[in-house]
């Protein structure tokens, strides 16, 4: 008896190879550089503008990179700031930042810095989702 | 080193934070581009909303 080979997706398109968490890793790295790895340029531009025109801003304003774990509220900047993948540890290594917040718009600055760290660790998540097909 | 008023850079952060939002949390172009606008006009508007009622506690 004659059997039709099973196909492997529902679409019939054979799975994509390659290491799953690469669009993460490198989106986290680089804003938007996992969209661009999945070909959607557009998406990508504008994660790449916005994320790091809102770091670059932050530290135009004068704004604090945090690097110890002194207390809860550190840890959390520090945190949030390690988002920023590669600009975080470029800055770091160019000691760049202000060490203390004197005025209110370094304080903003600050923030700016420690949310465009957070937003691009969502825009690497949704590189992955992309990457894994949970979105299209 | 750069001073931005408050409102100011209430815009600039709802302007980065909505376009990163809406590109992660919504499928089709179109609806990206609604949901942005969505979260773009929330922000602003709870802003001035905030800033009037704290005007208002104040007095």
């Amino acid at each position: 008896m004659a059997t039709t080979p099973i196909k492997s997706t529902a679409t019939g398109k054979e799975p994509e190879q390659g290491f799953v968490y690469l669009p993460l890793i490198v989106g986290w790295l680089v804003p938007g550089a996992g969209h661009f790895l999945l070909r959607k340029w557009i998406r990508g531009a504008l994660l790449f503008a916005a994320i790091v025109c809102m770091f670059a801003l932050g530290m135009a304003m004068g704004g604090k990179l945090y690097h110890g774990a002194d207390n809860i509220l550190d840890m959390l900047g520090f945190v949030g700031d390690l988002g920023n993948g590669l600009m975080f540890f470029v800055s770091k290594f160019f000691s760049l930042g202000a060490e203390h917040v004197r005025i209110t718009t370094a304080d903003y600055g600050t923030k700016f810095i420690v949310v465009s760290g957070l937003l691009n660790v969502i825009a690497a998540v949704d590189a992955h989702n992309i990457r894994t097909g949970r979105k299209p | 080193m750069l001073q931005l008023s408050h409102f100011a850079s209430v815009l600039l952060f709802a302007l980065f934070a909505s376009t990163v939002f809406g590109i992660t949390l919504r499928d089709t172009p179109r609806r990206m581009f609604r949901y942005g606008i969505y979260c773009f006009s929330l922000f602003i508007g709870s802003v001035i909303v905030f800033s009037w009622v704290m005007y208002f506690i104040k007095k």
